[in-house]
């Protein structure tokens, strides 16, 4: 497997007066296709390890290796590149006065040319389920709609890596699970990296390996079955856990024998009906 | 009151204003405020309105609309006429009272201001509603290229302009969500006297200029996230061609400028 992205050593902090570090000596390492899932309460450096991964953020210590180079000052243009990023608030995001000039934006400043540029905007916009937003005005698109004029203008960079920073936190489920589809279609016809830092616990659930973060340490690193299997510790951390695993609590509460590694949503129904067989 | 603020809004449409070239009508309008100072009689500023009107005919968007964008500013431009009324001297004079003079020379310039004030909304207003804001600003970019030379920022002034007009909308919606969170907690707006209700301004402005703040933070990261360096290298999305139409749009104009030099006194 390549790596792709290699983080060894990082330490961050905001200013120099804050009692803990926003990312203390961090090191991890994803391979290309993966899809990993951040997750960690609320000021634990999932956002500030995003940044440091595309050069928004410059480490105070250890360096980052985005495939095979080494971010620098000088090479901070060329990771961008490969490292596309969504943000959580699809308003604050949206530069273009309509859609199709939104997701041109990037492909603008990398210096595209015109011909190649209507091309790309308009396979993006497809890809999307947005061709008939073209001309509209982000003030008349709804909060999902404009988080996939996001995700169309990273899209249209082709990139190697896409990185969710939250960016279904502010969608209805409906939108949620539309822009989720989106990006694991992407991912299957494209063999993009996706790092999708969220809250949404079954939406970490169907990750390839989570990435558990806390107070600006990685605690954890693991498949969703390894990380999940640990429940109590998960809820300590103020964190939720998948549903399947909640049902399982519960019924261990009304003190059925409940089997003690984590379930997946289809697992859990297999293991309910042989139980209710076996009765 | 702030959705009908006209300002930056653009109406879509495909009218013969509409596919006119964002730099024939940058020009157009700029030269219109310009030569309507020319004018200085009735059968001027008839020539002035009429060709206004004809503007808004081809533009295909009801009269109504424009109607409505002068209407936020009644108050201003009735406020400058009735100053003129009362404070101009000469010709018959028809009532007087201390420094207050109501002259027909008076009534005569306060009815010019007025047309001159709603002219050039109108043709303001025309310009902001068939241009998308974009254009208008690569309009701009593409006007001021020659000052390139003299070490002005052409393109990141016209990139603020961009983003600023595109943020209106969003800063009105937002502007409104803070005002009714307010109103929510009890804030009175619009009452008690000036004091009071410059006082009740300040639970708005706080909150959205902090908003502001982290919207531009947020701004400026997703911006460099997809690679934004700066205007050099970049290529453009939007092409700006100048067509037949521009040019005679341009020789209305002149034509415009020849009238009223011949019917001005």
């Amino acid at each position: 497997m390549e790596e792709i992205v290699q983080l060894n050593n990082i330490s961050f902090s905001y200013s120099e007066e804050d009692l803990r570090p926003a990312l203390n000596n961090v090191s991890l390492s994803i391979n290309r296709g993966e899809w990993i899932a951040v997750i960690g309460p609320n000021g634990s450096g999932k956002s500030t390890l995003a940044k440091t991964i595309n050069g928004l953020i410059e480490a105070d210590a250890g360096e980052v290796i985005i495939g095979g180079t080494k971010l620098t000052e000088e090479s901070v243009w060329d990771v961008r590149r490969k490292v596309g990023m969504v943000f959580q608030n699809p308003d604050n995001q949206f530069v273009g006065s309509t859609v199709q000039d939104d997701v041109a934006f990037g492909l603008e400043n990398i210096g595209v040319p015109r011909e190649e540029m209507l091309e790309r905007v308009a396979k993006a916009v497809k890809v999307v389920n947005m061709a008939d937003f073209m001309d509209k005005e982000p003030a008349r698109l709804s909060g999902g709609q404009k988080q996939r004029v996001a995700i169309a203008g990273i899209i249209a960079l082709a990139p190697d890596i896409i990185i969710l920073d939250e960016a279904t936190t502010m969608l209805d489920p409906k939108g949620r699970r539309e822009v989720i589809e989106t990006i694991q279609q992407l991912k299957k016809e494209q063999n993009l990296t996706v790092i999708s830092i969220t809250h949404d616990i079954d939406e970490a659930a169907k990750a390839n390996r989570i990435f558990v973060m806390q107070a600006g340490e990685l605690k954890r690193i693991g498949t969703p079955e390894e990380i999940f299997a640990v429940g109590a510790d998960i809820i300590d951390m103020g964190l939720d856990i998948p549903f399947p695993e909640k049902l399982k609590y519960q019924l261990a509460r009304q003190g059925l024998a409940v089997p003690a590694e984590y379930l997946t949503e289809e697992r859990m129904v297999d293991w309910l009906w042989t139980l209710f067989s076996k009765m | 009151m702030l959705e009908k603020l006209l300002f930056g809004r653009y109406i879509q449409g495909s009218s013969y204003v509409h596919k006119m070239d964002p730099r024939a009508k940058l020009i157009g309008a700029f030269y219109f405020i310009v030569v309507i100072f020319l004018a200085n009689n009735w059968s001027t500023y008839l020539a002035m309105a009429l060709f206004t009107v004809l503007c808004v005919y081809l533009s295909d968007i009801p009269l109504k609309v424009f109607i409505n964008g002068v209407k936020p500013l009644i108050w201003l431009i009735l406020f400058t006429v009735i100053l003129q009324v009362l404070f101009t001297t000469g010709g018959e004079s028809y009532f007087s009272f201390g420094v207050i003079n109501i002259t027909s020379f008076g009534l005569l310039n306060g009815a010019f201001i007025f047309m001159r004030f709603v002219l050039i909304i109108f043709m303001s207003t025309l310009l902001t509603l068939t241009t998308m804001p974009l254009s208008l600003t690569d309009a701009i970019e593409s006007l001021l290229g020659p000052l390139k030379r003299f070490k002005v920022p052409v393109h990141e002034l016209a990139l603020m302009l961009s983003i600023a007009l595109r943020f209106v909308p969003t800063l009105m919606d937002e502007a409104s969500k803070i005002m009714n969170a307010q109103r929510a907690r009890g804030v009175d707006f619009g009452e008690g006297n000036i004091i009071q209700q410059m006082k009740a301004v300040t639970p708005i402005l706080v909150p959205l200029f902090v908003s502001s703040f982290n919207r531009a933070d947020e701004l400026a990261n997703a911006m460099e996230a997809r690679g934004y360096q700066g205007g050099e290298g970049r290529t453009k999305y939007r092409e700006l061609n100048w067509q037949l139409r521009d040019t005679i749009a341009m020789l209305a104009f002149v034509a415009l400028t020849a009238l009223l030099f011949f019917l001005r006194n």
